[in-house]
């Protein structure tokens, strides 16, 4: 993207997200939320999070990883069982990024 | 008689004819300064702050470590004002994803909310609109979290207003001032620190807090499957097809499981 591009790409980010946060509460009158659109709200953050997240994980240069020696995995399973664990965001954080570092340091990984 | 002068606050009638003279912005910021649920939305807000602000530093040097520009970063965290969505996005833009998939997965991201302004509006409905629009800027997750345990009824009340504009301004200035810091320090981290992994690992942890049952499971399943399998699309097309995949496999395995239940 080119830096006009990238700008647009910004504004229409913070339009789509206000939208999002205001959609129900602007109307005058009370709208029901139909069906289909309760139904996908389920599952939409769920998918656009995972296909963001499994390729930064599992993946270098465009090809799945070939090796188990990546510290990655092991930063990410250790970060994964941590929230399952405890249920803190931060501490997953912490767990994982600080498993993937002493990998890193280590091992050379 | 805080209620009353609350009321004069937070949501001061139109002004008619008859009416003197309507007080001036600085008039209302100190009487909501001095609002008691101003104050207490900024003590409630408080503990939260902690993770506000290492969430906004990891956010900050995240997106500039993925190669984002400075300015354009600083601008994106002003405007957009959504953490998970903005690191969510950022390796996609710098990736060279269509400016469509870019908005696609923001919107993805964010439809939590719809459902959040949906829950707001008994408690908000009666608000002039300019304040609502305003308001909906602000409402974050966290903000629905705390609003929501100090007032569970809901139905509008006193006071509410100022309580939401204390934890506001909290949220604002810390996740604003610790993004910044972390877009501004970014150049000079070591990129070995593995902050962009922190990020990673963030999303991760918000991933999971969606796991919560079978049909859920699957569809993140089909979506990490999709995302890999269709990884060398242009434009990142394979985030769009592994949230059609997810979304399409979570919505008929649930209706699958509400037929069952029917019967």
């Amino acid at each position: 993207m080119s830096s006009w591009e990238t700008l647009a790409c910004i504004l229409g980010m913070a339009l789509i997200t206000f939208v999002c946060r205001s959609l129900f509460l602007l109307p005058r009158e009370e709208v029901g939320m139909p069906r289909w659109l309760r139904e996908g709200l389920r599952y939409a953050p769920l998918a656009a999070l995972t296909a963001v997240v499994t390729p930064d994980i599992l993946m270098t240069d465009g090809e799945l990883i070939d090796t188990w020696k990546d510290a990655r995995v092991f930063g990410a399973a250790a970060g994964i069982a941590w929230y399952f664990w405890r249920g803190s965001i931060l501490g997953t954080m912490a767990v994982g990024t600080g498993t993937l570092m002493l990998l890193r340091v280590t091992l050379g990984w | 008689m805080w209620r009353g002068r609350c009321y004069e606050v937070t949501a001061s009638p139109p002004a008619g004819p008859d009416r003197l003279t309507p007080p001036t912005l600085r008039q209302q910021f100190t009487a909501l300064a001095r609002d008691p649920l101003f104050r207490e939305g900024l003590r409630d807000y408080a503990p939260v702050c902690l993770g506000i602000a290492v969430w906004g530093t990891v956010a900050g040097v995240a997106m500039t470590k993925a190669g984002l520009d400075t300015g354009l970063a600083i601008l994106m965290s002003l405007l957009v004002f959504a953490g998970s969505a903005q690191l969510a996005t950022v390796p996609l833009i710098v990736g060279g994803a269509s400016i469509w998939v870019v908005w696609a997965t923001t919107l993805c991201i964010n439809l939590r909310f719809v459902v959040f302004s949906a829950q707001w509006r008994p408690y908000l409905a009666g608000v002039p609109l300019r304040q609502r629009i305003l308001m909906s800027f602000f409402s974050g997750d966290t903000m629905f979290v705390l609003f929501m345990r100090r007032f569970p009824e809901p139905q509008p009340g006193p006071g509410q207003i100022a309580y939401f504009s204390g934890a506001a301004v909290i949220n604002w200035l810390t996740w604003q001032s610790f993004s910044i810091l972390g877009i501004v320090l970014g150049e000079a981290v070591p990129t070995r620190w593995g902050f962009a992994f922190a990020g990673t690992m963030a999303l991760t942890a918000l991933t999971c807090a969606l796991l919560k049952d079978r049909s859920t499971w699957i569809a993140a399943a089909v979506a990490a499957a999709a995302a890999v399998w269709t990884y060398t699309l242009p434009l990142k097309l394979n985030i769009m097809v592994a949230i059609t995949a997810a979304v399409a496999t979570g919505v008929v395995l649930h209706r699958a499981a509400a037929l069952r239940g029917m019967r």
